[in-house]
């Protein structure tokens, strides 16, 4: 029972982390640029929605605040890279790199002028609810987690697979020249993708503060995503989220029989060894140009 | 080659285009008439790649003008380009390679609406290309160089093209599969009536598919002519095609000059 305890919470870490190292996936697969922001994006996120629900702030339904605080990730990260990025196009990628680092910065620094610095817990309708069967007792949060990680996977497997924008999208970041060839309006997709990938931190950033507390120094989880991201092979976007969930497993079983202060170090200490046994990822999409 | 009443499909006048410093292309002018097969031979280097580059939008042009049945084009984005009816169907292939062979053809019919054209025009990629029918399901980037030149055509013609621009469909493939590419080509021609413009390093097939042909040498057109005609040049046999011709002392003449120099 301990055990199943044990991975149920490690299954729902694992699906934040897999979800924000999805956002890394797929900015990095359409522009071949890391947005070491991602993390951030998460945590504004969440407190875009906190700062909708909560009652010592606007007060407004839940589910009203999450669609508002999803658009207004989704219509952020277009306007992002819209005004900013592309101006950037053709420059190396460490400009890039660096640009979301201090942008990370930035948005730390904003949430804590607008929420404060104190960690705050999101007023959602899932915290505090328990299952249990037998002497299994389970979260509601983390159930909740779980089953939105699948219905997201599973809406964006369709969404890459069937529709014509999410062929698009593929399309452009397996090749980019022969998508301009093609009539397929890059530089708006790029921005679709930044889009969709603010979408799915705010979606993050509301699981893990519905299932837990958040302040601004949140987003730093993004460089647990990131190894997650390159643990399952950075490029591949089921990978992101298998890495996630490694990542996620290992923590709370590592802090129960590990001693204490070593569990942190898990999550690096396999992306070291998962870059020196197999440095492209688990799931690792590599393509050889045929000439 | 034009007559007074019909224009040309496609008239570029003087364009220039620039990598970075480095002029490409200086000054070319051509026209492509309807319905017809026009090549531009070249060595490497020639500029005949960035002239397409230039032609479909990828690169801007310093100076001139490309114009399609009249209406100025250049400058614009590639994605509107497309949407007037030129499709640019690159070098070396370009496939999408994770991406499944219908899923390919479905890219190059991006900028289309009509779903039952578009789905008439698969079938017909599929009337040419059986074998991509054959292997729809599959990977791009599983299939052989041949297949991918097949599938970067197919791909091409899903965009419904007033003209297509084809860069070195020959290249990397065996005299077998060049044969029947270019066949192919021909009967797209013919059966399909699709306007084509066609870049060639391999002269002789090109000039036996074209009805017209440009020779092009450091960023100039420095020949033009009915296929036939350029066939039967001197100086096309000599440098493009490849035939040795005895001077009277029965000998080779190593420093022959070409008649445009």
């Amino acid at each position: 029972m301990d055990i199943l305890q044990l991975i149920v919470s490690g299954l729902a870490n694992g699906c934040v982390y897999g979800l924000i190292a999805l956002g890394f996936v797929l900015i990095y697969k359409a522009t071949e640029a890391v947005n070491f922001a991602q993390g951030d994006f998460m945590m504004l996120g969440a407190f875009i929605t906190l700062g909708f629900t909560n009652a010592d702030h606007m007060d407004l339904p839940f589910w009203l605040s999450v669609i508002l605080a999803i658009g207004i990730m989704g219509i952020l990260g277009y306007l992002l890279d819209m005004i900013v990025l592309r101006r950037m196009f053709g420059q190396s990628q460490v400009a890039v790199v660096i640009l979301t680092i201090a942008l990370g910065f930035v948005i730390r620094f904003i949430a804590g002028l607008i929420w404060g610095h104190e960690p705050q817990s999101l007023e959602s309708p899932l915290s505090g609810l328990e299952l249990r069967f037998g002497g299994l007792v389970l979260g509601m949060d983390e159930v909740w987690v779980i089953i939105v990680t699948v219905a997201l996977t599973a809406l964006l497997y369709v969404f890459f697979a069937r529709t014509k924008l999410g062929i698009g999208m593929q399309a452009s970041s397996q090749n980019q020249l022969a998508a301009y060839y093609m009539g397929i309006p890059v530089k708006r997709i790029h921005s679709m993708i930044w889009a969709l990938s603010g979408v799915v931190a705010a979606i993050a950033g509301i699981l893990f503060a519905s299932k837990g507390s958040i302040d601004p120094t949140a987003g730093l989880l993004g460089i647990k995503a990131f190894a997650a991201a390159v643990i399952g092979g950075f490029g591949s976007l089921p990978g992101a989220l298998l890495g996630g969930i490694i990542v996620g497993l290992v923590e709370p079983f590592a802090a129960r029989y590990m001693p204490a202060g070593y569990s942190q170090i898990f999550p690096y200490l396999i992306l070291v060894v998962m870059l020196v046994v197999r440095p492209h990822g688990i799931l690792s999409q590599i393509q050889t140009k045929k000439v | 080659m034009t007559n007074e009443h019909n224009q040309p499909l496609l008239k570029i006048d003087n364009l220039e285009s620039y990598y970075g410093p480095i002029m490409a292309i200086r000054g070319v002018s051509l026209e492509v008439n309807e319905g017809q097969i026009v090549t531009v031979l070249g060595a490497n280097g020639a500029g005949k790649t960035t002239l397409l580059k230039t032609i479909s939008g990828v690169m801007d042009p310093e100076k001139g003008t490309v114009a399609l049945s009249g209406e100025f084009i250049q400058g614009l984005a590639p994605d509107k380009v497309v949407q007037k009816g030129i499709v640019h169907v690159p070098e070396g292939r370009e496939i999408f390679p994770i991406l499944t062979v219908e899923d390919n053809l479905k890219m190059g019919a991006y900028t289309r609406s009509d779903k039952a054209g578009v789905a008439a025009d698969m079938e017909l990629v599929y009337d040419y290309f059986p074998i991509l029918k054959e292997r729809r399901s599959q990977e791009a980037g599983t299939l052989s160089g041949g297949q991918q030149q097949m599938l970067a055509i197919g791909r091409g013609l899903m965009a419904k093209p007033r003209i297509m621009l084809l860069d070195e469909p020959s290249l990397g493939l065996s005299p077998l599969l060049v044969k029947e590419i270019f066949s192919i080509i021909r009967r797209l021609n013919r059966e399909q009536n699709v306007t084509m413009m066609l870049v060639e390093q391999n002269a002789k097939v090109a000039l036996d598919v074209a009805h017209y042909g440009y020779v092009m040498e450091l960023g100039r057109i420095v020949m033009s002519g009915e296929a036939a005609k350029l066939r039967e040049s001197k100086d096309i046999q000599e440098f493009y095609l490849g035939a040795q011709q005895d001077t009277q002392r029965g000998q080779r003449r190593w420093k022959q000059r070409k008649t445009w120099r």
